[in-house]
């Protein structure tokens, strides 16, 4: 029975080992196409679905391929025909070809969470400090209780009040589309505020007491233990919650999809519409196919490594202060 | 000089906790408002079909109990692997694994389970979904478990052993009833996280304006509706959005507060 | 016959180079209460936690010598280091029970707590626990206090309570030896008082070993002593001798106080 049990809680613990390498195998798999396909272009690439019509060589002299929309000349790597179709084709029929390029929802989604990080880091730590110096016991209790509630809410509602409340009024105040980086951003910000509040808030209360009464006996005000004191004390547990935040951040869909504009557009100035990477894949994962559905898990994959990263990079820094 | 810093410094924190609660006022005014100036009972006896909201309550609570039932056994036998069985680095590695799925994009979730679910089964179903749901639930569980069970004393343990009783009894019959009132709070809050869910459920079990027990097909779901009838262009559909939304809120703030209750009362 | 026999027992924790134990030579009498005193960090609770080898529930420890054990029934002694599969370390643990410094009460009823034990040795019969309980519980100095809760969780009682609950629970197994593990240290004196008046009573059924870095302690009420300073045994014998004319000028020195 014991060995049973053993086992039984050994495979669970394993499973989680196979769902995480199964993830990474099947977004490759399905991004492969895209990926042989574009290479690392992709990344660079503001082009999102966008159609090529690559004349047959027999009609021109040199190999240059004509873009549908303007007059750019885009360069030999982009064409697909080889030698053999030449032959099949003539000057009526020209082979077009799709091409899909990451630039855009990558930038989106780098974008909007440094907005949110940006927005959200003093406000959360304001609260932090308040709830975990500042405030008498019962106040901080429910202010606390208040601050995990506004996390319990769903990613849908903050789409739903940002779209319809708040963003109205941040474009009224900067100017700028309803729908941009900025209010996606902002909301994005509001979303991760309580988590990285909450967490700085459990790290500072780590700080032994003797150390904070050692510094006020020494005449120092409030303000200085906190600088002095508390926040060097829990410095590697604040930038946990930020780094944690940021990966929260990185793969927000529902706030974001609401108030991004969702188009793929590089945007010129932070109020204008764009795209992030989950919103791409939420809003066109429905109808594509081939190689525009292999597209959207490249995406995935570019996503999935860089949250990836960002954790193992949080955990990493833990471990190395925590020693 | 720095009393006057010291100030400002105590103004500006007191206000941050203003502004957060006035963020969270805010939003559950709104809700309120809207949500209820569009509500009436008959959304609990129509299906979307008809334009209520049955289906899609009953649907969602569906999905989140079906990827309870996946997802808690596994997320506490890890858990209990880790803190009670684990060897270092084996242990280690799983925990750090676990807590980096639980930091996964919602959408990598359901286009994986997209790819390994849906297309091979030829179609959207309510299983995908429960699953995109459990992957979700199965990290926040373990490390629930993982944290609970670390909270009880060493002692504990020794008294069970020294007294013959076997590993598993020990852990069974005394260090998991020891933790039990905070796992079963962390695992409350991890329900109420993936029954608020939109994300996994896009394009794994998508939703459907009918009433449906079927999990082989589209599975109707609150939370994907929202979404759709927020983009349709009639103010009926946006009005039934805003209802949805403070049902939705309802349901996750009455089982978030249950779970922090419970806590409360064990003190 | 003593009831254990130590024999040049060394013992060293798992990735630490020098053993915490050398070549301890040591019996434990019958129906006696042997006490072991020393400095913090001399090996006393190191020695005692080998006695039911609960070290085990951390692998890589070292062994070296012999620790044995009496079979009552076959009169044989069985050395205890060389058990290795579960169902031997769940019998020797029915016959060596211990008792710790925190006060560790189950988080279930007092009943189930006393019970606890003699459901894993396989006793269903609900009269049979009934009996046992009571008879343990008695035997604690606990019944009165409790016989009309024993439904309810015991995480109720006060610490001295707890503690003879601990005792209770340990007792009620029916072993040959208990071990204490400085079971006073966590309790306020009157408390202490009646746990002390407890162990007395006990010997009569059991062999005890008690470690304790109360010396007063281990003047009142144990039989033997075992001195102990940095992994060795520096001196052993009947406690009077020990306490009113010891052999080595290291014990004199503890228990007159020069360190410690």
């Amino acid at each position: 029975m014991e060995k049973i049990f053993q086992k039984l809680s050994l495979s669970s613990a394993t499973l989680v080992f196979i769902l995480l390498i199964g993830i990474f195998i099947t977004l490759y798999t399905a991004a492969k196409p895209a990926i042989d396909e574009f290479g690392l272009h992709f990344i660079l690439n503001p082009d999102w679905n966008k159609e090529l019509v690559i004349e047959s060589p027999s009609v021109t002299t040199d190999s240059t391929t004509k873009n549908i929309e303007d007059d750019t000349i885009v360069d030999e790597d982009d064409m697909i025909a080889d030698e053999d179709d030449d032959m099949l084709l003539d000057d009526e029929d020209d082979a077009v070809k799709t091409i899909y390029g990451g630039l855009v929802p990558i930038i989106g989604t780098l974008l909007t969470t440094i907005i949110a990080l940006a927005f959200a880091l003093p406000i959360a730590m304001g609260i932090a400090v308040f709830l975990a110096e500042i405030a008498p016991k019962n106040i901080s209790y429910i202010v606390g209780i208040a601050i995990e509630l506004l996390a319990a809410i769903p990613s849908i509602i903050f789409g739903m009040w940002g779209l319809y409340y708040f963003a109205p009024i941040i474009s009224n105040l900067v100017g700028g589309y309803q729908v941009s980086l900025l209010t996606a951003g902002l909301v994005l910000g509001v979303m991760i505020l309580p988590f990285m509040a909450a967490i700085t808030r459990d790290s500072m209360n780590t700080t032994p007491a003797v150390l904070k009464e050692s510094a006020y006996a020494l005449g120092a005000t409030k303000f200085e233990v906190i600088k002095d004191i508390i926040f060097p004390y829990s410095k590697v547990g604040i930038i946990g919650s930020i780094i944690l935040a940021l990966g929260r951040a990185l793969g927000e869909t529902m706030a974001v999809a609401f108030l991004i504009g969702s188009i793929f557009v590089l945007p010129h100035k932070v109020t204008d519409p764009t795209i992030s990477i989950p919103v791409a894949m939420a809003n066109n994962f429905g109808e594509a196919s081939g190689l525009g559905e292999s597209a959207l898990f490249y995406l995935a994959l570019i996503l999935f490594i860089i949250s990836f990263a960002i954790i193992s990079l949080a955990k990493f820094y833990f471990l190395k202060k925590a020693k | 000089m720095r009393l006057l810093i010291n100030k400002i410094f105590l103004a500006l924190s007191i206000l941050s906790a203003g502004i957060g609660l006035a963020f969270l006022a805010w939003i559950l005014i709104t809700l309120f408002m809207k949500g209820l100036s569009s509500f009436h009972f008959s959304l609990f006896l129509n299906d979307l079909i008809d334009g209520g909201l049955r289906n899609l309550i009953i649907g969602q609570m569906i999905l989140a109990g079906l990827a309870s039932i996946i997802g808690i056994p596994l997320g506490m036998t890890a858990g209990i692997y880790i803190q009670e069985y684990g060897q270092g680095r084996y242990a280690a590695l799983i925990r750090d694994l676990s807590d980096i799925m639980m930091s996964a994009p919602s959408i990598v979730i359901g286009a994986f389970v997209y790819a390994i679910v849906v297309v091979p089964m030829g179609g959207t179903s309510g299983w995908a979904g429960a699953i995109a749901l459990a992957i979700m639930m199965i990290p926040v569980v373990i490390n629930t478990t993982d944290s609970m069970l670390s909270l009880v004393p060493r002692e504990l343990r020794e008294a069970g052993i020294a007294l013959g009783a076997s590993k598993y009894k020990v852990i069974i019959d005394i260090v998991i009833r020891a933790a039990k009132v905070g796992i079963m709070t962390g695992i409350l809050l991890a329900f109420a996280r993936i029954i608020g869910e939109t994300a996994p459920l896009l394009f794994t079990s998508e939703t459907s304006n009918y009433f449906s027990l079927n999990l082989n097909e589209s599975f109707p779901s609150l939370t994907v509706s929202i979404y759709d009838l927020a983009n349709e262009p009639e103010e009926s559909s946006r009005d039934l959005a805003w209802a949805a939304s403070f049902i939705l809120t309802v349901m996750v703030l009455i089982i978030n507060l249950t779970g922090r209750f419970i806590t409360r009362n064990k003190k | 016959m003593p009831v254990m026999n130590i024999k040049k027992f060394s013992f060293t924790y798992p990735g630490v180079e020098h053993p915490s134990l050398k070549s301890i030579t040591l019996p434990i009498k019958k129906n006696k209460i042997t006490a072991l005193i020393g400095p913090s960090g001399c090996g006393k609770s190191t020695l005692l936690r080998s006695m039911n080898r609960i070290h085990d529930l951390y692998p890589g420890n070292k062994y070296d010598g012999k620790i044995e054990l009496l079979d009552f029934e076959t009169g044989k002694y069985q050395n205890i280091l060389e058990i290795k599969k579960e169902n031997e370390f769940i019998e020797l643990r029915q016959k060596v029970g211990m008792i710790f410094q925190k006060p560790t009460p189950f988080p279930m009823s007092i009943f189930d707590n006393v019970a606890y034990g003699l459901k894993i040795a396989g006793i269903k019969n609900k009269s049979e626990l009934q009996d046992r309980v009571e008879a343990a519980l008695k035997g604690s100095a606990l019944w009165k206090e409790v016989h009309d809760r024993l439904d309810k969780s015991a995480m109720g009682l006060s610490g001295g309570q707890q503690q003879r609950l601990c005792i209770a629970r340990a007792v009620a197994v029916k072993p040959e030896v208990l071990l204490f593990d400085e079971p006073t240290s966590a309790l306020d004196p009157i408390s202490t008082g009646a746990i002390e008046e407890l162990i007395v009573e006990l010997k009569k059924d059991v062999s005890i070993a008690i470690v304790t870095h109360n010396m007063q302690q281990a003047s009142r009420i144990s039989d033997y002593t075992a001195f102990m300073y940095l992994g060795d045994l520096i001196e052993y014998d009947k406690t009077e001798n020990i306490f009113l004319n010891p052999k080595e000028k290291q014990t004199e020195d503890y228990i007159t106080g020069r360190f410690g």
